[in-house]
């Protein structure tokens, strides 16, 4: 793992004044993963982000991005690495092509380069036709897309997002996570964050869940899904047929069946049985009409990991006051 | 390697030029920059006219009649050095007042600091582009005012009076740069761009206008003047020497007491002489342009260093200011 590390995060720690913006953070992001830090606002997400790009200081801790620290190294680490701010903003005045022709130059391109490398980002993103319009009357989007052909464009290894998909439109947000797909599948690593859990949750390998400066917790959705979740899997069936629930509930694996309407069963089995649960239907000739099994949803993950915290600290403040 | 720890990577102004270019496209294609213009245009060939006017009605027997058109003037108009020294600072201030705060509102300034370049680029680039957008603009109104001169009173210019205009010229460049670093300062602190506006024009107004008044009030509570120059109807020199001393502490002051030096050559010294200093001179007579430099010199290397030292803070708050919107 950590000789594919492009990102290695150890104990990374920023402090504004008294206040623990981010709290000895770890992590690791490889080569061509998807990794998304999430949490909600103010949990120290963009905080974490400025200091991978060395945009602000760190008050502790170390970190390696590619390699490179970006506290000694910002030129190296910023021009490998393509960011995409919280709304991000561009010169109004200035034509979609222009404002990259602005950063082209900033990074060093020279003229012929620059233009085709331009032509393509537009193109990749499906801005191509509005390359000559001025960016004030471009959607938001629209925008979100131009920063990402600016990543493209500049050839970034990584590419850090941020709050990339909020405030778009659920047409505009596929089109995005489409584009942030077509990263991971040339190699570029992609580091996100967001406070839509379900959105990111359909494209991240593996996740770090942010809570006050703190990682929570981390890994792939599945993972943390056994393991906040009591693990199992939920296997939804509707199907017709007298003494259903008691055949289903013979099924090895299957450790409860429950009654969730008129003709729909819930199953909870440590292992997808699916399978079985079809063949038993059929063989009493019932007729199905639907399964599935749920896949667990990180907004479920989370919600009950804070429970658990919450609970957990109540009791611990009892304990105290007793 | 801890020697190299200390230093940065990479040069600092990488990136410089294209800031600077970009921003000096900008400047010279916006709507503000050509109002601005205009109203220097119309307000310099009102001025001209009417020292023409009354160069016209009082020539004399002047060496520097050329010189005259700058510092002549016609009721009600000020002379053209007055207007200049009253429309440099305001074309400086709308230059610079969004400089900093501008691509913060903008949110563009994370994601221009997240390309290979140094703060240090970003904040040089706009200061200079503001500096050569105010040089151009000088530099034509100069051209200008010499051809309008030459046409209009008939005599061509000697080079002394040419090389003494091409200083003012240079010196007025330096005044603008002054309230350019100001006006950048006040972007980079406010993260508003009509606060940072409001509050150089406060100081502009303040340390132009009022400034020179409050230098005269507090030299007379430091230094009370003498009951017996004061029955003479003379100024105490004490007093006198103190509310130069404080008056010099605005820039306005400084570039005022430097046209005068470089524009009237007959002047030889800016401040109270004392009569024995007089001995042996010839009054009235010109001082050669390196003497006029000499005795300006002061207030110039003045303006440079408050140039410097504003641009400097403006520098250290930038370096050590957070992107994040």
């Amino acid at each position: 793992m950590s000789q594919d590390a492009v990102i290695e995060a150890n104990g990374l720690t920023k402090n504004y004044g008294s206040t623990v913006a981010v709290d000895h953070i770890s992590f690791t992001v490889g080569r061509g993963e998807i990794f998304g830090l999430l949490g909600p606002n103010g949990a120290g997400k963009t905080t974490t982000i400025l200091m991978l790009l060395g945009l602000t200081d760190i008050s502790e801790g170390e970190v390696s991005v590619l390699g490179f620290n970006p506290a000694r190294e910002p030129l190296s680490v910023k021009r490998r690495v393509g960011y995409l701010p919280d709304t991000v903003g561009f010169y109004d005045n200035l034509t979609a092509a222009d404002n990259l022709r602005y950063t082209a130059r900033l990074i060093g391109f020279r003229f012929a380069e620059r233009e085709k490398r331009i032509a393509e980002a537009l193109e990749r993103v499906g801005l191509s036709d509005s390359a000559e319009k001025r960016v004030d009357t471009f959607s938001r989007g629209m925008r979100q897309r131009l920063g990402l052909a600016e990543i493209l464009m500049k050839g970034a290894q990584i590419a850090i997002l941020d709050e990339p998909t909020s405030g778009l439109d659920p047409h505009a947000t596929t089109e995005l996570l489409g584009i942030i797909r077509g990263f991971k599948a040339e190699g570029v690593s992609v580091l996100l964050s967001s406070h839509l859990l379900e959105r990111v949750q359909s494209v991240c390998d593996r996740v770090a869940l942010f809570s006050a400066g703190r990682i929570a917790l981390m890994g792939s959705v599945p993972d943390l899904g056994r393991q906040i979740l009591g693990g199992g899997y939920v296997v939804d069936i509707e199907a017709d047929g007298a003494g259903l629930a008691e055949r289903l509930a013979l099924i090895p694996g299957v450790s409860g069946v429950e009654k969730t309407g008129i003709g729909k069963l819930r199953l909870s089995a440590d292992r997808d049985v699916r399978p079985e649960a079809a063949a038993e239907v059929v063989a009493m000739h019932g007729r199905l009409k639907f399964l599935g099994v749920q896949e667990p949803s990180l907004e479920a993950i989370y919600t009950r990991y804070f429970e658990a915290k919450s609970e957990e600290t109540v009791n611990e403040r009892a304990r105290d006051a007793a | 390697m801890n020697g190299r720890a200390m230093q940065r990577e990479g040069s600092a102004f990488s990136g410089l030029g294209v800031v600077m270019l970009k921003e000096l496209s900008d400047h010279l294609t916006s709507v503000r920059m050509r109002v601005l213009e205009w109203l220097v245009v119309l307000v310099a060939l009102a001025a001209l006219y009417g020292a023409i006017q009354q160069i016209k009605d009082t020539t004399a027997e002047d060496p520097f009649l050329f010189l005259r058109l700058f510092t002549t003037s016609r009721d009600p108009l000020p002379s053209f050095v007055a207007f200049l020294s009253f429309l440099v600072p305001l074309m400086a201030i709308g230059l610079g007042f969004d400089s900093v705060n501008g691509e913060h509102n903008r949110r563009t300034l994370s994601r221009i600091l997240s390309q290979p370049i140094y703060r240090d680029a970003l904040l040089f680039g706009k200061f200079l582009a503001g500096l050569m957008t105010l040089s151009i603009s000088l530099v034509t109104l100069w051209l200008l005012v010499i051809g309008l001169g030459l046409l209009l009173i008939g005599i061509p210019p000697g080079g002394e009076e040419i090389a003494r205009s091409f200083v003012f010229l240079l010196v007025t460049i330096v005044y603008a740069g002054v309230w350019l670093a100001l006006a950048l300062l006040f972007s980079i602190v406010f993260r508003s761009a009509a606060t940072a506006a409001l509050v150089t024009l406060g100081l502009w107004l303040l340390v132009t206008f009022i400034w020179p008044v409050l230098a005269g009030a507090f030299a007379q509570m430091i230094i009370p003047p003498d009951p017996r120059y004061m029955a003479l109807g003379l100024q105490t020199p004490g007093t006198a020497e103190l509310e130069q001393i404080l008056a010099r502490l605005s820039p306005s002051t400084l570039y005022a007491e430097v046209v005068v030096a470089l524009l009237d050559p007959t002047t030889r010294a800016l401040g109270p002489i004392y009569l024995s200093q007089l001995q042996g001179a010839v009054l009235g007579a010109p001082l050669p342009l390196g003497a006029s430099v000499l005795i300006a010199w002061p207030q110039i290397v003045g303006m440079v260093a408050t140039a410097i030292v504003l641009f400097v803070i403006g520098y250290v708050i930038f370096q050590r200011q957070e992107v994040r919107a």
